[in-house]
């Protein structure tokens, strides 16, 4: 039942696997560090002058000491808007508040004024959305001059826009999910909703202002001079208004009173899943730099990485003869119980029906699924049309599509076409979805494509009695494979939030295990499933 | 052999007569008042009786109530450690009166020593020497400037009706003697009304030894000395046997005169001959001189255990209950030395302020005597003395003693109220002490060294930042972990900026102090802090952290939640809370106010509502008059700005 890695660690290729995972990391690293850095040096030290701590200084003092981060969207809006938003302007992620483990959402005012743009919203909504579905008490630090005004049309009407912030709060609030605000800068206009719509706000004096309009568009409405403190500041709020519930003395106040309403929640963890002692791998996932090859297209055993991942390196592996490109079994990470179903090669009619069957299984147990993805897609071809392949890769889809266990999917290769549908692509609603710095997405490899749009037009080309040279032929596919190229990169995915974050391979076992223990405070539904094609 | 006895007393003391009865095979009966309840001493003996409330008066020191307590108990004995009944004639009286035997001398023995002039008068005749002086009626100078010559120089002049120093005059030649005279008895005349004066032998480097000696109402046997100078205004600090360069010709004229002092009064039991000792150059045999006798076992009793292998209070039992002394004078002998500290829960900085709290933590060192009275858990209650543990080592010299009593001190662990461990430390490492010159005055000369506290080196403040994250519990194999870079938390510690502390991994992390970076790792049951000299022990109880060690730290982390500015400390103005009539105003315009003050009242919704300052100030207007009927939210009394 343990595994055993046929590895050899001092080989040359070892060597170089390792090299490579090592560059693709720094360049995901670097991109990171300017997610870190918010709006830059000028405006952190403008932040500060004003005693506000910074954004990434609040999260970090309201949490538990020691508390584990499991940050998603670092990488939101990277490259995008020529570099004017990195992180999208918002921290989120998953940390223990008074020993709850809480979605915090914070707003970083070095970066715009934390106005939200396009991307902003779209992590600001994919963080509720985890809260939702993982039952996670909403805090939000708000600092946040509201929607950026240059972007509105992509900000505000559509469904999945501005208003949709203040629907979640209220749906969650319904399923009896907490919504605390902690106003410490500007809540303005539609921001205003965030700490009007919580179940409890706090808001620091002198400091946190809410007020549907600011100053300015006040005295151009109506004529009134009014200072934003006696508009909408914490004294108003607290005392005339309504509006705020606790007035903070500063930052630190702030963070201390959010902490104490978390400590007042009245909530347990649910323990849907029976929790073993954690044991580490027997092999360092410190190897799994090596162990994978950097070409995506050189084929290894995926259990190689499992050996990496999973407690004591055991892995009760489910039919193991049969179907053998799927690899489907049982373990534990960090002392939870999963389900893991792994790519080993391209999906036959056999793989799907086998996953299929796996997923029914766990799903029956309550046991949480674990998608390893390195999936070039379903078998093509006239043997495996004619035996129904569709028929059998929907079996699987819809098994996942349907699952109620939580579902942890990690891209460790490439994802392409439906095959990510078959793994629990974004678009099957997984609770977390993270990648690798070496891995791919896209509908099809670009070589691929390219190949297929060259075939469409040799064809027109040869059908019109014309010839088309090699020569030409290349520089046609060309852009298609530098697009497919540059738009399957995993920077390009996390910036469009089509994924949850790229993440240091080595630490995989660390991110599934606080993934899993953020999806194990919502408890597992009993799964029904829809109708399987036989 | 008494089958049972009652310890008429409470504390370390009584623990450790309750050790050497069981270690007899004699069961004992403690006593407790309603604050001891829980302690140590209740808990340790074969059977307690409640004695009364917590007041000395009206538990430890009600005689008639004890000793109903021994009857019922069916103790035989009564036992009455130091302090409290002790040293009490009248209740020796009445056990004995009600057929109990008290461990100890008998009565017309501890009267004869318990007034200490005819006590001196009754050494002097039994050939002891006593300080030499004058204190006689006839204060004609000549007189005294001729008892003065007698007593030899210097002399000390002293108001007969003295204290503080007042009246007080050292002479050190006969020349200076008449005008020292005439402006003593000057001070003295307007200080006190009256003029009278004595003349003492004043002793350039008094030293405090003492000699333990017993009796067995027949003979008597001394025990060596101990010498007791290392003191604090008349408190032992240190005490140690023997005596820094005692010599044998010394030792044996000092035993003789307190064995001659024992059977001058048919001692029984344990007691101790005080002596005071001129130190100025070196220790002579005729330089010493009787002081008082203390007809009870010493709090010191200790290192005259360590160094003669004798336990005193197996001793008193023996000889209580009818036993001769149980070894002859040749068969007592000295090894080594020794050395004990009492720990006190008591401010030094403060000047040795008596302290209260709960002890959140103690542990002594495993490789000292440590006789305490209280565990883990127990309060220091301010009814009785603050003692928490008295420290004894032994060695073969004593220099290896002492050594072993600094590390004895810096392995004992204290949290939960302050205590003099730093200064007990200081006094092992002081130079003067080391080389084994004591006298009375040490301590007073050198207090501001040996009491100054240490400022915090960034170890210890990194230790104290671990351990207010509780740094040891972080054991969850996930603690710590972040897909980003570490997550720097502020730590909130009085008297510290700039602290932050990241959790790197289970038990693990870096500490920034003031632009510094330590790492900080939980291990061992204590943490290894990069920089420490060694591992670092320490305890966090009630938002205090205590460092152990030999140079203990004392921080206090700040609640986050209280600020000094109250919710509306900044409301200037006073509002109606709601529409009604001002029924009264107790304040005019220049009024200073405190908070909480009454300002007005407010009658509404057939309430009276009484409106108070919300801070500290000085009333800059009345907006509304008696009478008046206000709008809810009408501003009723504003305050000045402050400053």
């Amino acid at each position: 039942m343990k595994l055993t890695s046929s590895i050899l660690t001092g080989s040359e290729q070892f060597r170089a696997n390792t090299l490579a995972h090592q560059s693709a990391l720094a360049e995901i690293e670097a991109a990171q560090a300017i997610a870190h850095a918010g709006g830059g040096e000028k405006a952190r030290a403008r932040h500060m002058s004003r005693g506000k701590m910074l954004p990434r200084d609040r999260v970090a003092n309201l949490l538990d000491a020691g508390s584990p981060f499991l940050e998603i969207g670092t990488f939101a809006a990277h490259g995008l808007y020529e570099g004017a938003a990195p992180c999208a302007g918002v921290i989120a992620g998953i940390g223990r508040v008074s020993g709850q483990d809480c979605m915090i959402i914070c707003n970083d005012a070095t970066v715009k004024g934390g106005t939200y743009y396009p991307m902003t919203v779209k992590k600001h909504l994919r963080a509720q959305e985890i809260a939702e579905a993982n039952h996670l008490p909403c805090i939000y630090l708000v600092d946040s001059g509201g929607a950026n005004l240059p972007n509105q049309d992509e900000v505000f009407p559509d469904r999945d826009h501005f208003g949709r912030i203040f629907y979640n709060q209220a749906q969650m609030s319904a399923k009896g999910i907490a919504q605390i605000a902690v106003v410490m800068g500007s809540c303005t206009a539609g921001g205003a909703y965030v700490p009007a719509m919580s179940d409890v706000t706090i808001i620091v004096r002198d400091q946190g202002t809410i007020f549907l309009a600011g100053p300015p568009l006040v005295k151009a409405a109506t004529g009134e001079v009014v200072s934003a403190e006696d508009l909408g500041g914490g004294d108003v709020h607290t005392r005339l208004s309504g509006v705020a519930d606790y007035l903070a003395e500063d930052d630190a106040h702030a963070l201390a009173l959010a902490r104490r309403a978390v400590s007042h929640l009245n909530r347990a963890k649910p323990s849907p899943v029976q929790w073993q002692t954690p044991e580490d791998p027997a092999y360092d996932p410190n190897e799994i730099f090596g162990v994978v090859p950097a070409d995506l297209r050189t084929p290894y055993d995926i259990r190689e990485v499992i050996a990496r991942v999973v407690d004591g390196s055991r892995f009760d592996e489910f039919k193991p003869r049969f179907g053998e490109t799927l690899v489907t079994g049982f373990a534990h990470v960090m002392g939870c119980p999963v389900g893991i179903v792994a790519n080993n090669g391209v999906l036959f009619s056999e793989s799907a029906t086998k996953g299929a069957h796996f997923i029914q299984l766990c799903s029956q147990r309550r046991i949480p699924l674990v998608f390893l993805q390195n999936i070039t897609g379903f078998m093509v071809g006239r043997k495996y049309e004619n035996e129904g392949i569709a028929r059998h890769g929907a079996k699987m889809v819809t098994a996942v599509a349907t699952s109620s266990v939580p579902k942890i999917t990690l891209l460790v290769g490439g994802s392409f076409g439906a095959g990510n549908y078959g793994m629990a692509g974004r678009a099957y609603s997984p609770r977390f979805l993270w990648t690798w710095p070496n891995s791919r997405i896209s509908v099809m490899g670009g070589a691929q494509a390219a190949g297929v749009l060259a075939t469409v037009k040799r064809d027109a080309i040869e059908r019109a009695g014309d010839s088309w040279s090699a020569q030409a032929e290349d520089d046609f596919k060309r852009p298609t494979i530098e697009m497919f190229e540059r738009q399957s990169h995993p920077l390009y995915a996390s910036a469009r939030l089509w994924d949850d974050g790229i993440i240091d391979p080595r630490r995989t076992r660390e991110t599934l295990a606080l993934s899993l223990s953020a999806a194990l405070n919502a408890p597992i539904e009993e799964t029904r499933f829809g109708l399987f094609r036989m | 052999m008494f089958d049972k006895i009652l310890i008429a007393n409470r504390g370390e003391i009584a623990c450790r007569i309750i050790r050497s009865a069981r270690k007899l095979g004699v069961k004992s009966v403690a006593v407790y008042s309603q604050a001891d309840a829980g302690a140590l001493h209740v808990a340790l003996a074969d059977q307690a009786v409640a004695i009364g409330g917590p007041a000395p008066r009206d538990s430890y020191l009600r005689a008639d109530t004890i000793i109903q307590a021994a009857l019922d108990s069916g103790a035989q004995a009564i036992h009455p450690g130091y302090g409290f009944l002790s040293e009490n004639p009248d209740f020796v009286a009445a056990v004995e009166g009600a057929g109990l035997v008290f461990i100890g001398p008998s009565v017309s023995a501890i009267r004869a020593m318990g007034l200490k002039d005819a006590a001196k008068a009754l050494m002097q005749d039994a050939g002891v020497p006593v300080v030499p002086g004058y204190h006689g009626a006839n204060q004609d100078p000549e007189h005294l400037a001729g008892a003065a010559d007698a007593i030899g120089y210097p002399v000390l002049i002293k108001a007969v009706a003295g204290g503080g120093g007042k009246g007080m005059r050292l002479v050190e030649t006969p020349a200076d003697f008449m005008q020292a005279l005439d402006s003593a008895k000057g001070e003295a005349a307007t200080a006190f009304g009256n003029d009278a004066v004595l003349v003492e032998k004043f002793i350039l480097k008094p030293r405090h030894i003492e000699i333990q000696v017993f009796g067995d109402g027949v003979d008597a046997v001394h025990l060596f000395e101990r010498d007791c100078s290392l003191q604090r205004r008349h408190q032992k600090v240190i005490e140690e046997a023997p005596a820094p360069g005692m010599t044998a010709e010394m030792r044996a004229a000092m035993g003789q005169a307190a064995v001659l002092a024992a059977q001058a009064i048919g001692y029984k039991g344990a007691g101790t001959v005080e002596f005071i000792v001129d130190g100025a150059r070196g220790l002579r045999p005729d330089g010493f001189w009787f002081m008082e006798m203390n007809t009870r076992l010493q709090v010191e009793h200790p290192v005259t255990e360590a160094i003669t292998g004798v336990d005193l209070v197996e001793w008193q039992l023996r000889v209580a209950a009818g036993e001769g002394l149980p070894l002859s004078q040749q068969a007592l002998s000295i090894t080594g030395h020794a050395f004990e500290a009492r720990l006190y829960a008591e401010d030094v900085p403060a000047g040795f302020l008596p302290a209260t709290g709960r002890l959140d933590h103690l542990r002594f060192s495993a490789s000292a005597r440590s006789d305490t009275g209280v565990q883990t858990g127990d309060q220091i209650s301010p009814w009785y003395d603050p003692m928490i543990a008295k420290i004894v080592t032994h060695g073969p010299t004593r220099a290896v003693a002492l050594k072993r009593l600094e590390a004895a001190l810096a392995a004992t662990e204290v949290a939960g109220t302050v205590t003099n461990l730093a200064f007990l430390g200081a006094l092992t490492r002081h130079q003067g002490f080391r080389a084994g010159c004591v006298d009375t005055g040490l301590i007073a000369r050198d207090i501001d060294v040996l009491s100054h506290v240490a400022e915090a080196e960034v170890w210890q403040i990194a230790a104290a930042a671990a351990l207010a994250i509780d740094l040891p519990q972080l054991t969850d194999p996930l603690a710590g972990f972040t897909l980003g870079g570490p997550i720097w938390q502020d730590v909130a510690l009085e008297g510290v900026d700039n602290l932050r502390i990241a959790v790197t991994c289970p038990m693990r992390a870096r500490v920034q102090v003031n632009g510094q970076e330590v790492s900080v790792h939980a291990a061992d049951g204590g943490l290894r802090v990069e920089g420490a000299p060694e591992l670092v022990r320490g305890i966090c109880t009630g938002g205090r952290i205590t460092l152990f060690g030999a140079a203990p730290q004392l921080f206090t982390l700040r609640d986050p939640l209280v600020r000094d500015r109250g919710i509306d400390a900044g409301a200037d103005v006073v509002l109606a809370p709601m529409p009604g009539l001002v029924k009264a105003v107790f304040v005019a315009a220049g009024d200073r106010v405190e908070h909480g003050a009454r300002l007005a009242i407010l009658e509404a919704m057939k309430m009276e509502h009484t409106l108070t300052a919300a801070r500290a100030g000085t009333v800059a207007e009345v907006l509304t008059h008696a009478g008046a009927q206000v709008e809810a939210g009408a501003a009723l009394v504003r305050l000045e700005d402050e400053a």
